[in-house]
């Protein structure tokens, strides 16, 4: 993958507001943004009750998100452009998501909503019209995708990179700061693991860094090129948009999401937690 | 909402006196002439200016974090003005009120 093949930019999405077989699809950690005005023709997917089971802390199933994208008029050649609040958070996982369940041609808005409110571009409360289809997803892709106990395995042996805020990583807050701290979990991170905010990937108004700024980045904590990795934070959003930029843009090989991210693991008896700045002895 | 008052975020259902709230509200101009900016994104840097969090302004012009203890600041960004970057100390059972004027 490259920048080329998974990034749009604003400019572009407003270029091809009503080019055929473009899908545009907002996806917000307030899933109420939309709502209040979206991008023309961009339909909305609910991280909380589109995308996750309602009774398992699960994703929905292949037959679910065959279900969803069909009744949302997404057909498999369409080209999905994903945006989102919270610099794109959101809807870098649900540009993980869809590749998990095999979309082709998947990409994001560079910047995410806020970049295209800062451009002063339009948005609409219009909901738009579209036919239903009939959509095929594929098996999960597992090599995308981390569980528990990949993660245990990986400590001291793989990339762990834990995308939290310093302070989360440390054990000084709980959650991102824009969330109440109360939380039943431990604090800290997983020992080995190095911590590279999310944030450092982007700039200040969303958009990405260039390829050799965020390379910069990897190197400068010792990245190793020869170990597979595995992204997390809380919930798993803000690490699969780090996920996003080592698999799609810098091209890394073997980059899992862990969904599961911090509030499972500081969940888990009997694993073991790092506090503080340090990475920590495996 | 000309003029509208800091501090109109309610904090039912916050437990304050388990967070460090800092909140506050984004406006344009200055006293009575003060206008609420509603599609402002307020970012939360810590002491190192690392980001922490961000949110975008209701339609008031509000927003809120639950932060730590300590120094931080809020770094303003909104359609047609430069970022704006402000310095407040946040305290565990307090609430931090900043009124940014862009």
């Amino acid at each position: 993958m490259s920048r080329e093949n998974s990034l749009v930019s604003t400019q572009w999405v407003e270029d091809n507001l009503d080019t055929d077989k473009v899908v545009i699809i907002e996806v917000d950690e307030d899933t109420t943004a939309y709502d209040k005005g979206h991008i023309k023709g961009a339909i909305k997917l609910d991280w909380t009750t589109d995308l996750q089971d309602q009774v398992r802390r699960d994703f929905v199933n292949k037959e679910q998100f065959e279900a969803l994208l069909s009744s949302r008029g997404v057909a498999n050649d369409d080209t999905v452009v994903l945006y989102g609040g919270n610099n794109n958070w959101f809807a870098a996982y649900a540009y993980w998501y869809f590749k998990l369940y095999g979309h082709q041609d998947v990409k994001l808005m560079d910047g995410g909503r806020k970049k295209w409110e800062l451009d002063s571009r339009e948005l609409t409360d219009e909901l738009p019209q579209r036919a239903a289809t009939s959509y095929t997803a594929q098996e999960q892709d597992r090599s995308i995708r981390a569980f528990r106990d990949d993660v245990v395995a990986a400590i001291g042996t793989q990339n762990l990179v834990d995308v939290r805020s310093p302070d989360e990583y440390a054990g000084r807050l709980l959650a991102p700061a824009h969330l109440p701290q109360e939380q039943s979990q431990r604090a800290g991170h997983i020992p080995t693991s190095v911590n590279v905010p999310w944030s450092k990937n982007a700039n200040d108004d969303g958009t990405f860094k260039s390829d050799e700024d965020l390379q910069a980045l990897y190197n400068e904590v010792g990245f190793d090129e020869d170990k597979d990795t595995i992204a997390l934070c809380r919930i798993g959003e803000r690490s699969s948009l780090t996920w996003f930029v080592l698999q799609e843009l810098l091209g890394k090989k073997n980059v899992k999401n862990y969904d599961g991210s911090w509030t499972e693991y500081g969940s888990l008896v009997g694993v073991p937690i790092a506090l503080g700045d340090e990475p920590g002895d495996a | 909402m000309c003029g509208a008052k800091v501090g109109g975020l309610s904090l039912d259902g916050v437990n304050v006196a388990k967070e460090a709230v800092i909140q506050g509200q984004v406006v344009r101009g200055t006293g009575d002439d003060a206008t609420p900016v509603a599609s402002a994104y307020v970012r939360l840097l810590d002491q190192s200016g690392e980001f922490t969090a961000e949110v975008p302004t209701s339609a008031t012009g509000h927003f809120r974090f639950f932060a730590g203890d300590g120094q931080w600041t809020l770094r303003t960004l909104a359609p047609k003005a430069d970022p704006v970057d402000r310095l407040v100390q946040a305290q565990t059972g307090s609430v931090a009120e900043v009124l940014i004027t862009l």
